[in-house]
């Protein structure tokens, strides 16, 4: 019998569509998967009940003949999205207790599209970190063990939860969201593929927003394929999110087996940054040399305001947040510490249901956009935000894709993030802030290991609502990588 | 005369600009499908995006840039066609978000005027912008001793901000720029103006200086104020206030000041509601509002006849004194039903009816245009029959009185009153005979020149026929009769 918490999603549907398995066994197997992982802390909320009556729906509507695209398929959904009388914390305590009454416009695609949900996976509080350390109910583990077997590597973040889940069969594919690199650095800390689509492919309606011109929904899976299959439920154009893009949403598998023979690939030298890690190098160079074997061109392409990225996006994205954050007050839906008088309420509220990182960025933004310094903050950075989309629309018109690290390190330990301070963890999202500040689709799959037997995750970035050639580059270069290294819990723990 | 207020020191001048806040007339709410309506059961109207619930977005009601665009083109201002949200971010109860959605770097409507009219004459008032912007909820904390209740139905309906420039310069220029504000946008359909309601509410920016200064002087916000009446007195008050202050030697702060009616003072808020930054910056989920010249132009080829316009076509086509033409079209109701009554009669005549008995009879028993026991129509009918010489003016208001209490047109009142005015000759003739006849020593004396006893004459004509008799008549009649 095949180990159902291995098969990909592809996989599944071509077991399930043959009656060979069920939904329930699916289900089943993940659950039980799922006890036994619960060391990795990837879950914060589960759902085995509604994962086990949603199986069982899923195969009445097989056996009468009404299958949908993911019929049957288990899946994990970052605890950032809205879903209808299930708890919703966005990793924090001030949301602790918070049960939506409505269904996030993503997650109820899924599930129209027969998907079956196990439950709420952890993030950085707020979507706020890139290890899954700032969330309230603590780190999760990478389910890949250190040179010592030991786990105490971080999954990185936000959607660190989605990432270990999905890396250790605890779901065979999870939402993520992107703000700065959220789904394409968890992916390659733990050796999963993960997309960030097109700003406005996907609704933001229903998911707890961090920055609103930035976030934007993703699946993580095991494989490209994966990703396409989802992430072609998941987008959509929708009147209730303004920014989302009335746009068809195409056939993202049947971009996939195309060669990509005469492709130009542009490799943006400015990514080549002191203090790279030598194994990310060598990863980029091996992903390089694979595509030119595929017959790709590769062009050397330079992007001059890179660097900006970085700074620019804490600024716009932590003034955003300040004001989205704002809603958590103590009056309606959040926890409350009461104060004598409304501003005291607010002051206790916020105090004691925030995290340090979320005060943090709060602060920050608020900074920013504080009379005095609008100006040399905000609005120059957003000039800097156009400089930065113009030096991918420059070379867009040159190439047809990008191919740079998803990261500058493979997963790092929890002791060692511990002792970094805030600004050297925000330097991991030097490589995938630029494409954030864009709004382009960028998606990270691993290609390398690193000394330690870490994977090495590599980016592919497309033009605006090109994600079918992002894919297509990915799906290539997924063959002939053949990463095919698992971590090490599955077997063993 | 322009308005000067005599200080210790000299002469003091008054600069005013009016921010008023209008809540636009459409079905749902600015940025969500809740109801826009007014007066529902507290929180029955409240969507999940105005309550700010988490991953909520906010979606712009095309309704709201229409009428929006429409009060813009009303108040002859430039419509701009990139505009653009921005948030305004406070903390506060009633505020759910933490921010309001406003426009403050790019609003939907530019420089515009109106046209006021006071007893000084004509003048234009300039409006320097109007913005689309969010209402918060109401906080109510009078209920309870120690704690505050919060009412979200009003929060998220659509309010337009419009404001003017510092071009007001006296009270009376401020009521009648108010006034003719809402006499606009209830023609237009883009507010209810109820001030009461709070669907049309003004804050006040008031400074005074000495008459010869160019500069201007710190301005006070003076807000709080309901009513046209209360931002005339607010002004007044506060401007001798800052007068008061400055002849004693102090200075005036920037401030924010609220009004307070009952005991006719501007006290000032706890600085803490004046330290606000409000940290701007475009909302980032709201698109910028691109509009086309053909929307504009439809827009405009949709805008009834405003107020000043159709003042304009009273006085010129009609030939209405310009005081009559600016009553009869402040108010849509009323210049709707005075044209029905006026149409193909003298429509000074009509005015004259209208403004005189028939207002006077609705302002006395509280009553609108539209309540009115009297149809145009048949007010049109009352001033035909006086018209024609049916009746007697006199009459006439005998009738007026009758219609208001059973509602039937005056001919019918005329008729089964009997009132009809007496224009038979022979008849006339045979009363004012008996009449000359039984009093031979009062024509004597006219016939020596005592002429004031033709008066007397007619008045017992009229007495005899009970008010019946055509005056002109029995006048002619009489002079004849007595040069016999």
């Amino acid at each position: 019998m095949t180990d159902l918490v291995e098969l990909n999603v592809s996989e599944a549907l071509d077991l399930l569509n043959k009656k060979e398995i069920s939904a329930v066994e699916l289900a089943k197997a993940h659950l039980a998967e799922m006890e036994k992982g619960r060391f990795l802390n990837a879950y914060i909320t589960e759902t085995p009940e509604r994962a086990l009556a949603d199986a069982e729906a899923s195969d009445k509507r097989r056996a009468d003949g009404i299958a949908r695209p993911l019929e049957g398929i288990a899946i994990a959904n970052k605890d950032l999205y809205c879903t209808k009388g299930i708890l919703t914390t966005a990793a924090s305590k001030i949301l602790s207790k918070f049960v939506p009454t409505y269904e996030s416009t993503v997650s109820q695609k899924l599930i129209d599209a027969g998907t079956v949900m196990l439950g709420k996976v952890n993030t950085d509080q707020f979507a706020m970190g890139g290890s899954t350390m700032t969330s309230y109910f603590g780190v999760s583990k990478n389910p890949w063990a250190d040179s010592n077997g030991e786990y105490t590597l971080v999954p990185g973040g936000s959607s660190g939860g989605s990432a270990a889940a999905v890396s250790a069969g605890l779901c065979m594919a999870a939402t993520g969201t992107d703000t700065g690199g959220s789904i394409r650095q968890p992916a390659s800390f733990c050796g999963v593929t993960g997309i960030k689509p097109t700003y406005g492919r996907c609704s933001r309606w229903g998911i707890v927003a961090f920055a609103s011109s930035l976030d934007q929904a993703g699946p993580i899976a095991r494989s490209v394929k994966d990703c396409a299959l989802l992430l072609e439920q998941m987008a959509g154009y929708d009147p209730k999110d303004s920014t989302s893009v009335n746009k068809g949403v195409p056939n993202y598998v049947a971009a996939l087996g195309k060669d990509i023979k005469g492709k130009k690939i542009g490799v943006p030298k400015e990514y080549l940054m002191e203090g790279i890690n030598p194994d990310v190098k060598a990863t980029w160079d091996k992903g390089i040399r694979l595509l030119k074997e595929a017959g790709a061109e590769i062009v050397e392409v330079s992007m001059p305001h890179t660097k900006y990225a970085l700074p620019v996006y804490y600024i716009v994205a932590c003034a955003e947040a300040s004001s989205n954050l704002s809603r958590y007050d103590g009056v309606r839906f959040t926890t409350r510490v009461e104060g004598k008088t409304l501003d005291e309420l607010y002051k206790n509220t916020r105090t004691d249901g925030f995290g340090d990182e979320v005060i943090r960025r709060i602060l920050l933004g608020t900074f920013v956009l504080s009379a005095g310094f609008y100006d040399a903050y905000y609005i120059r950075a957003q000039r800097v935000r156009r400089l930065v989309y113009n030096d991918f629309k420059k070379v867009f018109d040159e190439v047809d894709a990008l191919l740079t690290p998803a990261a500058p390190t493979p997963a790092l330990s929890y002791e060692a993030m511990k002792n970094m301070s805030p600004v050297d963890v925000y330097l991991g999202d030097v490589f995938t802030t630029p494409a954030s500040l864009a709004g382009v689709p960028a998606l990270s799959l691993p290609v390398g290991v690193s000394k330690e037997g870490l994977p090495i995750g590599l980016q592919v970035i497309g033009k605006h609502f090109d994600e079918e050639t992002v894919f297509q580059v990915a799906d290539v270069l997924e063959k002939s990588a053949g990463f095919q290294l698992k971590p090490h819990r599955v077997k063993g723990a | 005369m322009p308005y000067i207020i005599e200080g210790k020191t000299g002469n003091w001048e008054l600069i005013v600009g009016l921010e008023v806040h209008c809540q636009i007339i459409s079905e749902s709410k600015v940025f969500s499908g809740a109801s826009a309506k007014f007066g529902g059961e507290q929180n029955t109207q409240v969507s999940l995006i105005d309550a700010g619930f988490p991953g909520m977005l906010p979606v712009l009601n095309k309704k709201c840039i229409e009428q929006s665009v429409k009060t813009g083109l009303g108040l002859n201002a430039v419509i701009n066609k990139y505009s653009r949200f921005d948030r305004k971010n406070y903390f506060y109860a009633d505020l759910p978000q933490g921010y309001q959605i406003s426009q403050l770097y790019h609003p939907i409507v530019g420089e515009g005027f109106i046209e006021v009219t006071t007893d000084d004459g004509t003048r234009k008032i300039r409006v320097e912008r109007l913005h689309l912007e969010q209402d918060a909820g109401k906080s109510i904390h009078d209920m309870s001793p120690d704690k505050s209740f919060i009412d979200l139905n009003r929060c998220g309906v659509g309010l337009m901000e419009i404001v003017s420039k510092p071009d007001i310069h006296s009270p009376d220029e401020a009521g009648a720029y108010l006034r003719q504000l809402r006499a606009i946008v209830r023609a237009l359909g883009t507010c209810d103006g109820n001030m009461d309601e709070g669907s049309m509410r003004c804050d006040a920016n008031i400074s005074v200086r000495k008459v010869g200064e160019t500069a201007l002087r710190n301005r006070v916000e003076v807000k709080n104020v309901n009513s046209v009446r209360f931002v005339m007195q607010a002004i007044d008050i506060e401007a001798h206030r800052q007068i008061e202050v400055y002849e004693n030697g102090g200075t005036i702060a920037q401030e924010t000041r609220l009004f307070d009616p009952v005991n006719e003072e501007t006290r000032p808020m706890r600085s803490k509601e004046n330290a606000n930054d409000y940290r701007y910056f475009p909302d980032p989920d709201l698109l910028p509002v691109i509009l086309t010249d053909e929307y504009i132009e439809s827009i405009r080829a949709s805008m009834p006849e405003l107020p000043e316009a159709k003042k304009k076509r009273y006085q010129s086509e009609l030939g209405l004194p310009e005081y009559d033409a600016r009553i009869l079209t402040m108010d849509g109701d009323v210049s709707a039903y005075f044209e029905l009554a006026a149409h193909g009669r003298d429509a000074k005549k009509v005015a004259n009816w209208v403004m005189g008995d028939l207002f006077g009879y609705l302002n006395k028993h509280g009553l609108t245009i539209l309540e009115s026991p009297i149809s145009a129509a048949h007010l049109g009918g009352l001033v035909d029959l006086i018209q024609n010489g049916t009746i007697s003016s006199k009459i006439a208001k005998e009738v007026f009185e009758e219609m208001t209490v059973s509602g039937k047109s005056a001919d019918v009142i005329v008729d089964e009153k009997g009132l009809k005015q007496v224009s038979d000759t022979s008849a006339i003739e045979k009363m004012i005979s008996e009449i000359i006849a039984a009093n031979p020593d009062k024509v004597a004396e006219i016939k020596a020149g005592k002429d004031k006893l033709k008066g007397w004459f007619v008045g017992q004509i009229m007495k005899a026929s009970g008010g019946k008799v055509n005056p002109a008549l029995a006048n002619q009649i009489l002079e004849k009769k007595l040069a016999e």
